[in-house]
C-alpha cells in the first residue's frame, strides 16, 4: 500500500505567536512542528503500512526550511518526503494550496492519500476536500478507523450520533482523527537517520505550474482583520473533597444553566 | 566556534523532553516511595531509542555519539535522575563491550543492551571500597578444557545498579587474574554461583535498584572474558571517564529541574505581599544558579564533543563531573529552600533531589577523586599516596 499523508509545518502553539502587520501569522518568529492533526493521519499511514506493508510518503507545501519539520515526521517512520517550495507561494489563498497539492499528486503514485481535519494555523479545514474534488477522488472524512482491503477502503466517519460506514475504491483521499490513536514519538534511531532519507523538493514549474495561476498574487480571500482571543477569565480550582467538590460543579453549572 | 546544536540535536530534545514530561513525569512517584524498578516506563525508553543512543548503529545503537546521549541524559534527569540512573549504568557494560568487545561479543551482548531488551549492570565498587578501582579483591582463575575452558569467579561486589531488576540482565564484573592485573567478564543472570541480593535502599536514586552480589565459584565460559586478561582496569576506566561524561549530563538537568521548580514556586508564593522571587536574596541566587548550570553543561558538552572526535577527554570529562555535580547539588538544596516546608513535603518533587544529587557527587568517582585526578592530570602533583 502506498500511502500519501498531507502535512503542514505550523507555528508551534506552545511558543508566543506573532503577527504580521498585515495580519498573517509570522512564520519566521516561532519554532515550526508538525501540524497535530495531521500526526494522527501520520500515525494511522504507518500502522496501515506496517500491517500490510508499504510506503508512506509525506507531502507538504510550505517555506524552503520546511525539512526540519518533515524529518520529525520520517523519524517517526515515513519513507520519503516531496516539499513543494517557491517564493512565489507565499501568501496563497485556500485555493491556491489545493490546487498545488493536487498537482503535486498528480506526479505521485498512491493507493491512498490521508490528510489531518484541520491545522492549527489557518483553520480552514478543506484543503482535504478541495483536492479530492481536483483529482476526482471518493473523500472520506472525519475516519475513527480505515480499512483498506481488496482495493477498497473501508471508514467508519464519526457523526453526530454514532458512526456512519463508508466504503469507497481505491485510490482515496481519507481524513484521519484523533480516533485513528495517538502518534508515536519518533524513535531516537530514526532521527539520527532521518537526515538520510530522501526529501524531494518541487519548484512550481517543476509543477507544471506559474505563479499567474496559483500563489499570493492570485489570492481569493483576503486577510481583512485579525485579534487576539479576549482574555480568559480567572480559574476557579476546587480543592474539596471529591463529593463535595462535585457538589460544588453541578451547583456552579446549575446557577449558569448549562446543566 | 558554533555552540548550536543541529537539527537533528534539536529533534532529539524536544522528543525526550516531551517523553519524560508525558511518560515518566506523572509516573515515577510511586516507584521512588516503594524503591521499585519502573518497568513499564524502561521498556518505553527501550522503544524510544535511548539506550542505544551513544553506540554505533552496527552495533544495534544510532550513532547519536556522547553529545547526543548527554542531551537526552539531562532531559531525562530534568524530570527523574533514577530513571536517568538507570540509562546510564546501562551504558557502563555496554561502553566496555563497544571499545574492547569482540565481534561475537558485541552480537550477543552488545546489540541487545543497545535495543533495551536486555539491562547491563558495572560491577568494580566492592564492599572494602570503590575509590581506589585497582585494589578489587574478587578472583577469576582460568580452568582450560578441551571446549576452550571457563573462568571461575569468587568474591562479591556492592552498590552494583541494575542488577535485581525484573528484566533479563549481564553484568560486567571486574576481578583480579592469576597475573595479578584485572579482567572484565561479562556475567548473564541465572548464571551458577552468581547471586544477587537485596536492593539498597538509598536517599536518592530510589527507583533506580542497586544490590549486592555474590560471586561463588561462579563459572563463566572462556569467550566471556572481555579483551585480554590484564586489561580489566583500563578497560573500567574507560567507561568511567565516558560515564563522568553522562554523570555531568544527569547533574546539568537535575540542576536544571531544581531551578524551574523553585522559580515558577517563587513566583508564585507571595510573602509580605510580594513574590517571594522578587527578594534579591532569593533571585540573585537563583540567577547565579542559572549561570553555573549553563557553565556545567557547557562543560559536559565539550568533554562529550572531544569524545565524539576521539581526542583525549579525561581531564575535561573530570570538570565536568566535578562542577556540575557540585551545582546539583547546590540546586536541589535552593529548590527546596525556596519551597519552604512544600520542599520537604514528599509530594513535592524538590523533596527528592538533594538525595539524588549527593549520589551524583560519589559514583563515578567521588569529587575527591575527580580533584586528585585533575592535580595530576594538571601536573600540579603526583598525588598524596
Ligand atoms: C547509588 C549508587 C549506585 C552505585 N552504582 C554502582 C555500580 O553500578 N557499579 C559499581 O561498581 N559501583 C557503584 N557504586 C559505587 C560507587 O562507585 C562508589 O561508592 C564510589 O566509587 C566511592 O567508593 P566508596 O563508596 O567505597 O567510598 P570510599 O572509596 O570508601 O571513599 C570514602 C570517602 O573518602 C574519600 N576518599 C577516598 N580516597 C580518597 C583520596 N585518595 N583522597 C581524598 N579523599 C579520598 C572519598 O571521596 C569519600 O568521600 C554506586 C554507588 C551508589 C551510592
Amino acid at each position: 500500500m502506498r500511502i500519501v499523508v498531507l502535512m503542514k509545518p505550523v507555528p508551534d502553539t506552545t511558543g508566543q505567536e506573532r503577527l504580521l502587520p498585515d495580519g498573517r501569522v509570522d512564520r519566521a518568529a516561532s519554532a515550526a512542528v508538525v501540524n497535530a492533526n495531521d500526526e494522527y493521519a501520520i500515525e494511522a499511514a504507518l500502522k496501515l503500512t506496517e500491517a500490510a506493508g508499504g510506503e508512506v510518503t509525506l507531502l507538504a507545501m510550505a517555506p524552503a526550511n520546511a525539512p526540519e519539520t518533515m524529518r520529525k515526521a520520517l523519524a517517526m517512520g515515513a519513507t520519503r518526503g516531496v516539499l513543494v517550495t517557491d517564493p512565489a507561494l507565499e501568501g496563497s489563498c485556500t485555493l491556491s494550496t489545493t490546487r498545488v497539492l493536487a498537482a503535486a499528486l498528480r506526479g505521485l503514485e498512491y493507493d491512498l492519500i490521508l490528510a489531518g481535519a484541520d491545522t492549527s494555523d489557518g483553520g480552514g479545514g478543506i484543503v482535504a476536500a478541495g483536492i479530492a474534488t481536483l483529482l476526482g477522488l471518493p473523500y472520506l472524512s472525519y475516519a475513527a478507523k480505515v480499512e483498506p482491503a481488496d482495493g477498497r477502503v473501508r471508514v467508519h466517519r464519526i457523526s453526530p450520533t454514532g458512526y456512519d460506514i463508508l466504503d469507497a475504491p481505491l485510490p482515496a483521499l481519507v481524513v484521519a482523527t484523533q480516533a485513528l490513536g495517538e502518534p508515536r514519538y519518533p524513535s531516537l534511531k530514526g532521527i539520527m537517520a532521518a537526515r538520510s532519507r530522501e526529501i524531494a523538493t518541487r519548484s512550481l514549474s517543476d509543477l507544471g505550474l506559474d505563479g499567474s495561476q496559483v500563489g499570493g498574487a492570485v489570492a481569493t480571500t483576503r486577510l481583512t482583520g485579525s485579534r487576539a482571543p479576549a482574555a480568559r477569565e480567572a480559574t476557579v480550582v476546587v480543592r474539596e473533597a471529591p463529593a463535595e467538590a462535585a457538589r460544588w460543579v453541578v451547583d456552579f453549572l446549575a446557577a449558569r444553566r448549562i446543566i | 566556534m558554533d555552540f548550536a546544536l543541529t537539527s537533528e540535536q534539536e529533534l532529539l530534545r524536544s522528543t525526550v523532553r516531551t517523553f519524560a514530561e508525558r511518560e515518566i513525569a506523572p509516573r515515577i512517584g510511586a516507584y521512588i516511595e516503594t524503591d521499585a524498578f519502573p518497568e513499564p516506563i524502561v521498556r518505553g525508553l527501550a522503544d524510544l531509542g535511548v539506550f542505544g543512543l551513544p553506540f554505533r548503529a552496527a552495533d544495534g545503537g544510532s550513532d547519536g555519539g556522547m553529545v547526543a546521549f548527554a542531551i537526552a541524559l539531562e532531559e531525562i534527569a530534568c524530570v527523574d535522575v533514577s530513571v536517568a540512573a538507570i540509562v546510564f549504568a546501562h551504558s557502563s557494560p555496554a561502553t566496555i563491550l563497544a571499545a574492547y568487545g569482540s565481534d561475537e561479543q558485541r552480537r550477543r551482548w552488545l546489540v541487545p543492551l543497545a535495543e533495551g531488551s536486555l539491562i547491563g549492570a558495572i560491577g568494580l565498587t566492592e564492599p572494602s571500597g570503590g575509590s581506589d578501582a585497582a585494589a578489587v579483591r574478587t578472583t577469576a582463575r582460568a580452568e582450560p578444557a578441551d571446549d576452550g575452558g571457563s573462568w571461575v569467579l569468587n568474591g562479591g561486589k556492592t552498590f552494583i545498579t541494575n542488577t535485581g531488576t525484573p528484566l533479563p540482565g549481564i553484568a560486567v564484573i571486574v576481578a583480579r587474574v592469576p597475573s595479578g592485573g584485572l579482567a572484565a567478564f561479562v556475567v548473564p543472570d541465572g548464571t551458577p554461583g552468581y547471586r544477587v541480593g537485596r536492593p539498597l535502599h538509598k536517599i536518592g536514586w530510589r527507583a533506580a535498584t542497586t544490590c549486592e552480589v555474590f560471586l561463588d565459584d561462579c563459572r563463566v565460559p572462556a569467550g566471556h572474558l572481555v579483551g585480554r586478561e590484564g586489561d580489566g582496569l583500563r578497560q573500567a576506566l574507560t567507561a568511567i571517564t565516558f560515564g563522568r561524561v553522562c554523570v555531568g549530563a544527569i547533574a546539568t538537568g537535575l540542576a536544571r529541574g531544581a531551578w524551574e521548580q523553585a522559580v515558577a514556586y517563587g513566583r508564585a508564593r507571595r510573602t509580605f505581599g510580594r513574590p517571594v522571587t522578587d527578594r534579591q536574596s532569593i533571585a540573585f541566587g537563583l540567577a547565579e544558579l542559572a549561570t553555573r548550570i549553563d557553565a556545567g553543561r557547557l562543560l559536559t558538552w565539550r568533554a562529550a564533543a572531544l569524545a565524539d572526535r576521539g581526542a583525549p577527554f579525561r581531564a575535561e570529562a573530570s570538570m565536568a563531573k566535578l562542577f556540575a555535580t557540585r551545582t546539583a547539588v547546590d540546586a536541589a538544596e535552593t529548590a527546596i529552600q525556596v519551597h519552604g516546608a512544600y520542599g520537604v513535603s514528599r509530594e513535592y518533587p524538590v523533596a527528592k533531589m538533594l538525595g539524588d544529587a549527593k549520589v551524583l557527587q560519589i559514583i563515578e568517582g567521588t569529587s575527591e577523586i575527580q580533584l586528585l585526578l585533575l592535580a595530576r592530570l594538571l601536573g600540579i602533583s603526583d598525588g598524596d599516596e
